[in-house]
């Protein structure tokens, strides 16, 4: 970028988000794609975030909310199979969490710095019932 | 496909119709509109001809001019050949996008029927909506009458829509003066017009799927820059040149010749009028009146506003001795816009040359032969003395007492 001049790019306010012809672009997972460097998947906004959404495996059960709503297709889901967070491009909004159905939640926001190990080891346990007395 | 519209060599047309008849012989793709006097016309006769089959295309009613040109800014980038019309305070309405569709490169031909922008609220025409659009990066044809009109739509689509160009074009005519007075206008059959302009080639389109593109992006101190730069090269660079071609192929089809600067009367002249729009011919028939006396007055035109043609210009007035730039728009605070760009084209050339600035026919006042032959005659006295014998700016056709500047 840096040798160009007023001269040398394509003219108009345009970008290229693919290298080359895109034609098959949606079945290409989005590691796989040739995005190029003008690309928004190119550039990390993990810098925005002050809070980060945390993943609990325990309780999830696949319902693929989180994965619907989430803005900025932030959330890796693998065959409707929930896999994880890409914290490249999560911008912290909290949204996945909001829309968690579980009890306990299995997406909860923590500080950006929290060790996810520790994180999880605080997690709310799930209520056990109780037969209530008559 | 949309239906020939049979025409007569020589049809009886205002300037909207003239215009009406461009786009359609254009095979626009898509018209986006939000009608306002004086401009009304050109889209509801387009939308007539859609009606009864004469176009293949997409009309768009949008809620405002804003939206209008919006409107068009998206057909455009999604890559079809799209034009509008508008004037007065609905060109004002549409400015913030005219800068986004000159920006983001986009061919859009825009029909402006100059008319005054109130307060006082006026209808009628005069060149303060034309003045408004000059830094907006569009291409500004000028119009004196309905022939023009259709013609000049035509050069702008084949020009605007060039790959080494594309930049947006505006074609103006006098709101009422032309668009609204019938005049004899010859024509071009459907297929012979749509040859002159040409297929329209796609660009970075967004209905390209295989090659998707992001338009309107943003850049800051970055790159925004270079972007501007690209683009007033190619205005400055690109444009005039394939205007010429335009014009020399618009001739060898037609016989019609029209060109960057228009003069008359000008090979020995000692005294200029410089003006613009309805206003060139009646300029015209005066220094006929003053020839037939024995006085040496000529006329220029501008034809093409921007880009204005800097060097073009001075050549053609480089042997007067007293030139009067008339400008059509108050100029709330300075001299008239014409009056700047001729200081701007002459003060490097050595000339003597005695340059004065006169405001006239705002809100559609007329110009009167008698004023215009007032104007020589001081021109003459300026040419004799070698220097302004009246102050550099004055009001003409004015009621009251006489308003002058400087």
């Amino acid at each position: 970028m840096v040798e160009n001049g007023w001269d040398t790019f394509e003219i108009g306010t345009i970008l290229r988000p693919f290298e080359g012809p895109a034609s098959d672009v949606a079945n290409i997972l989005p590691e796989d794609r040739s995005y190029t460097k003008s690309n928004s998947f190119s550039v990390s906004v993990a810098d925005w975030r002050i809070e980060k959404p945390l993943f609990n495996k325990e309780h999830c059960i696949d319902c693929q909310f989180c994965w619907i709503y989430c803005p900025d297709m932030s959330i890796i889901s693998r065959d409707k199979k929930m896999i994880g967070i890409d914290y490249d491009h999560c911008k912290g909004c909290g949204i996945c969490v909001e829309v968690c159905p579980t009890t306990p939640k299995s997406l909860l926001m923590f500080p950006e710095q929290k060790d996810e190990e520790a994180a999880l080891s605080e997690w709310p346990k799930k209520e056990k019932k109780e037969a209530k007395e008559n | 496909m949309a239906e020939l519209f049979e025409l007569h060599d020589i049809e009886v047309w205002d300037g909207n119709m003239a215009a009406s008849h461009a786009l359609r012989q254009a095979q626009v793709d898509v018209v986006a509109a939000y009608p306002i006097t004086p401009s009304t016309p050109i889209v509801e006769n387009y939308a007539n001809f859609m009606a009864n089959g004469y176009v293949d295309g997409e009309f768009v009613m949008a809620e405002s001019e804003h939206g209008a040109m919006s409107c068009c800014i998206g057909a455009s980038a999604a890559g079809g050949r799209v034009a509008t019309a508008t004037s007065s305070q609905g060109f004002a309405l549409m400015l913030e996008t005219l800068y986004s569709a000159s920006g983001m490169r986009l061919p859009i031909v825009l029909n402006v029927v100059n008319r005054a922008i109130g307060a006082p609220l006026n209808v009628n025409g005069d060149h303060s909506d034309m003045y408004m659009g000059r830094d907006s990066g569009w291409i500004q044809i000028d119009c004196y009458n309905p022939q023009d009109a259709y013609d000049m739509n035509l050069v702008a689509f084949r020009v605007s829509e060039d790959h080494d160009i594309r930049l947006p074009a505006m074609v103006h005519q006098d709101g009422f003066m032309t668009s609204h007075t019938a005049q004899r206008v010859k024509t071009l059959a459907d297929d012979v017009a749509y040859k002159f302009i040409g297929e329209f080639k796609p660009m970075n389109d967004m209905l390209d799927l295989d090659h998707p593109v992001t338009h309107g992006a943003q850049t800051e101190e970055d790159w925004h820059f270079e972007h501007k730069a690209r683009q007033h090269h190619a205005l400055m660079s690109a444009v005039l040149p394939k205007i010429q071609e335009a014009f020399d192929a618009l001739k060898a089809l037609t016989g019609r010749q029209y060109n960057i600067v228009e003069s008359y009367n000008m090979d020995d002249a000692d005294i200029a009028i410089v003006c613009m729009g309805t206003s060139v011919e009646t300029a015209e028939e005066v220094s006929n009146e003053l020839r037939a006396q024995g006085i040496k007055a000529g006329v220029v035109g501008i034809r093409i506003f921007r880009p204005f043609p800097l060097e073009q210009i001075a050549d053609v007035l480089k042997g007067c001795k007293a030139i009067a730039a008339l400008d059509r728009s108050s100029p709330n605070g300075t001299v008239g816009a014409l009056f700047n760009e001729l200081a701007g084209a002459l003060f490097n050339t050595g000339t003597h040359a005695v340059l004065t600035n006169y405001i006239y026919g705002l809100g559609g006042r007329d110009l009167t032969k008698s004023s215009l032959h007032s104007i020589y005659r001081d021109l003459q006295a300026n040419a004799e003395a070698g220097c302004p014998t009246t102050s550099l700016q004055q009001f003409t056709g004015l009621r009251g007492p006489k308003l002058s500047f400087f």
